[in-house]
């Protein structure tokens, strides 16, 4: 654990450097980096700081979003399972940046577009926490995320269907599938301050989270208030998975992949897997998106497909691993 | 000698003659029968087409897409013809001797057409200035307007030779749509923008087929001219890349930029109107350097 | 005598029906309350109720704390013994510690020497490093007992602690508590082995629908008539050397 931190710190610094370097401009190394710091008047220039970092900076921002959302809703809902893809919130935030764009709500006021995102996103969560209990068993937190899922994604057909915009039907794809190609720093701007904010309050659960798994009576007798902790959860998670959807469509399976993959190197508590998973989903989500780079670059390969390659396969092993809940 | 050739040569000049005006009253006469009498357009190209080249009273319907100024030249005058959808009984119901298709309009409904025993004449996708020709006369033979058609193009090839004879220096331009296209070779946008005297970019960079131009190599191309489609109402995402702040540097940095227009869509003689837009813009780069 | 648990008129209703009936108890320190009762009889209510877990009318001095208050005096051990993930047995007992610690969440030394006296304590000392849920049951409700000992509150409250666990572990669990109370604790567990309670605490408190029908110790307690009303009992009971024997003979009902 002591060395697990520093090596996803170092982790995350390599991709980022990484993802800095590759694209389809045909440029250097050194000439990239100096095109980045110093202003030479080159295309260049504007192609590492408008095209490439942006895309960099947001790889970081949406992966630990997603990574440290996962590990808090498992935490709190002590399921392995539970994850904002699955379980419908980022379906539910993609519906609410739609609205935001087709109604000109996004054009009005800057936040606009991540705050509307965040509202249809705390409806999904609090909708979800209402459906599977307080105590999320799995049969009922996957038909949950199914519900919310379908119904989230069927608005938000309709929605662009209505749209006079003949582009605008054929976006579903990017609201589902998700993707950082072509982003500008504006939509790091978008993003960093809900964010920010998320994570701040995600990182206040630790304790709560690790009493927790002693179950919700034992936690509140250590002194734990759970519905501070409800609240605080349900807050944190709509505004970094509204932030990260608005700005990148809905990218699935970070928050499952991630804690579970870091789970048994942090001891399996909670209040670790938290910040881990935070380095853990950066570090994932710049992978992702250096590989959909490097394979296939011409196809504009979307990076929710490289998340649900990876992903799938282990819902799927986790839902056999845990089938005992089911019978 | 010469009065025994005589009669010979007159004889058989007559029978020339003859044989001659004939051919051209058996020809009036096939032409007479051959041009349809009420014509239903269901494609924007074919209706363009087809109002410019048909005789009064020809045509009878245009599609609807005739009637939006964004994809339409002759939005106008389209409104002087009843407009259809291009679905099969609607069109059934107006009794149309001929149909006029593009090759992508819809299967189902040409074919509900046909079975119910309308001709359909399909037409290509027109994708170069030979193609413009080719149309034009295809059009004209189709309605039994030969001698429009060929006038038409006539014209059509001293304007389009007057156009190039003016260029001295060919800027770089790139053609930047939703999505990140661009168009290539084989691509009337191109053949547009050639025409006029630009060189297209997606050629240089090794986009010959046109597609999806990555940013990056848009920005370091770094183009005179950068051509970029009007937006559609609404928003989408696709579109929202011409606000990427890539384009605004270069809109910014290069000397013009323009925007394209319905006389980009359709391969008709109004492809001219989009070379002589691009006119002023070639001019003013010219003389930059 | 400063009762460390004081509870006045505490009643607990579900609908109309009362599960807990005005109960009035004090708990000082140096006892071991054995709190018996048939199933149903209102006994985990009771004390989800004093800790403040239930809603409740009545007073209830631990419940009239702020929560983090509440905590440092209180320890509660309850009969469900979940827990979630594979940590450490030794990090599911410094769990205990969670009151005490400061903002950052770091274990002290102070806090370390906690965890460690609860896993002598509890005879744990070999399973320190193993992953908590890939114990057995009795050896998780073991850990689970350390867990509430780490928190080294004045009170200590458990519902069924002894459950599931084989015999010389029950009597060794119950020798903790033992100590724990003349060390100058309050304990306060609910059993079912009326045997192992008579034995081993210093009071019971029977509750019978609610009511608490009787508070004494055992022998006063445990009469033939309050066993055949309440638990339709009929069992052997007599002081031997070895201490007050206890083993139910034959079911009345």
């Amino acid at each position: 654990m002591s060395r697990l931190m520093p090596l996803l710190t170092l982790g995350v610094a390599a991709l980022f450097l990484a993802s800095l370097l590759i694209g389809p401009a045909p440029v250097g190394v050194l000439d990239s980096l100096s095109a980045l710091i110093l202003d030479d008047g080159t295309p260049m220039t504007l192609v590492m700081r408008e095209i490439r970092l942006p895309r960099a900076l947001l790889a970081v921002i949406v992966g630990a979003s997603l990574g440290m959302a996962g590990a808090a809703m498992q935490g709190y809902l002590r399921n392995p399972l539970a994850e904002p893809g699955l379980i419908g919130v980022s379906a539910s935030a993609a519906l609410g940046a739609v609205i935001a764009l087709q109604t000109g709500l996004a054009a009005a006021f800057t936040l606009a577009l991540p705050l509307t995102a965040l509202g249809t996103a705390l409806l999904g969560v609090l909708l979800l926490l209402a459906l599977a209990g307080p105590r999320g068993a799995s049969l009922t937190l996957i038909l949950a995320g199914i519900a919310i899922s379908a119904l989230a994604g069927a608005l938000l057909s309709l929605v662009l269907n209505l749209s006079p915009n003949p582009f605008a039907t054929s976006e579903i794809v990017f609201w589902m599938m998700g993707s950082l190609a072509d982003r500008s720093m504006t939509h790091v701007w978008l993003a960093l301050p809900l964010s920010v904010l998320g994570w701040l309050m995600l990182a206040t659960l630790g304790r709560g989270l690790d009493a927790l798994t002693l179950g919700e009576d034992a936690a509140q007798a250590l002194g734990i208030r759970l519905t501070r902790l409800r609240l605080t959860l349900v807050i944190a998670t709509a505004s970094v998975v509204g932030a990260a959807t608005a700005v990148a469509g809905a990218i699935g399976f970070v928050g499952l992949v991630v804690p579970h993959i870091l789970r048994p190197l942090v001891g399996a508590r909670p209040s670790r897997l938290l910040f881990a998973s935070a380095l853990g989903g950066a570090v994932l989500v710049l992978a992702a998106d250096i590989a959909v780079r490097l394979i296939l670059p011409d196809r504009d390969l979307k990076l929710g497909v490289v998340m649900a390659l990876i992903g799938a396969p282990l819902f799927l092993h986790l839902i056999y691993k845990t089938r005992k809940e089911f019978a | 000698m010469a009065n025994r050739i005589a009669p010979r040569i007159s004889g058989s000049v007559r029978l020339c003659k003859a044989l001659l005006l004939a051919a051209a009253l058996i020809g009036a006469a096939a032409e007479a029968q051959e041009a349809p009498r009420r014509v239903v357009s269901i494609n924007l190209c074919t209706d363009q087409l087809a109002m410019m080249l048909a005789a009064p009273g020809q045509l009878h319907s245009v599609s609807f897409v005739a009637l939006d100024r964004r994809a339409s030249s002759m939005a106008d005058a389209a409104q002087d013809y009843v407009i259809n959808h291009g679905r099969a009984e609607e069109i059934y119901l107006m009794q149309p001797d001929l149909v006029l298709a593009g090759r992508y309009t819809a299967r189902a409904s040409v074919e509900a057409l046909e079975n119910l025993g309308i001709p359909v004449a399909t037409f290509d996708i027109v994708t170069s200035m030979a193609g413009v020709r080719r149309a034009v006369l295809e059009m004209g033979e189709a309605l039994g307007r030969q001698a429009a058609a060929r006038d038409m193009v006539a014209d059509f090839d001293s304007r389009l030779a007057a156009l190039q004879a003016e260029v001295t220096r060919r800027p770089r331009a790139a053609l930047y749509h939703a999505n990140g296209f661009t168009s290539g070779r084989a691509s009337l946008a191109h053949e547009i923008l050639t025409a006029a005297g630009f060189e297209n970019i997606a050629i240089t960079a090794g986009y010959e087929t046109g597609g999806k131009l990555p940013l990056e190599i848009l920005a370091l191309a770094a183009p005179e001219a950068i051509i970029t489609g009007q937006p559609y109402p609404g928003t989408s995402r696709a579109e929202r890349i011409m606000d990427h702040p890539v384009i605004e540097a270069l809109r910014r940095g290069a000397q013009g930029a323009a925007v394209t227009d319905a006389d980009w869509v359709c391969g008709t003689p109004h492809v001219l109107r989009a070379i002589e837009g691009l006119a002023p813009l070639r001019r003013a780069l010219e003389a930059t350097r | 005598m400063t009762a460390l648990l004081a509870l006045h008129d505490l009643s607990v209703h579900r609908g109309s029906r009362p599960v807990v009936d005005h109960v009035s108890l004090r708990v000082g320190p140096g006892e071991c309350v054995g709190l018996i009762g048939p199933n149903g009889a209102g006994k985990t209510s009771l004390l989800r109720a004093a800790l403040g877990l239930l809603a409740h009318q009545g007073q209830s001095n631990i419940a009239d704390l702020p929560a983090h208050a509440r905590a440092r005096q209180a320890a509660w051990m309850p009969q469900s013994r979940e827990i979630a993930w594979g940590i450490d047995v030794e990090a599911v007992i410094a769990l205990g510690r969670t009151p005490w610690l400061p903002r950052g969440g770091r274990l002290r030394p102070e806090d370390r020497a906690a965890v460690d006296r609860a896993i002598r304590r509890m005879k744990l000392e070999s399973f320190r490093h193993r992953p908590a849920n890939h114990l057995s049951g009795g050896e998780q409700a073991r850990v689970l007992i350390a867990r509430a000992l780490a928190q080294e509150t004045p009170l200590l409250m458990a519902d069924e602690p002894i459950a599931g666990l084989d015999p010389a572990a029950q009597i060794t669990t119950m020798e903790v508590f033992g100590r724990i109370a003349a060390e100058g604790k309050a304990v306060v567990v609910s059993l079912h082995d009326l045997g192992l309670a008579a034995r081993h605490c210093t009071r019971l408190v029977m509750l019978d629908r609610g009511r608490a029908v009787a508070d004494g110790a055992p022998g006063a307690v445990l009469t033939p008539e309050r066993l055949e009303e309440v638990f339709a009992l009929r069992a052997f009971y007599s002081r031997s050397a070895d201490g007050p024997i206890f083993q139910p003979l034959e079911s009345l009902r």
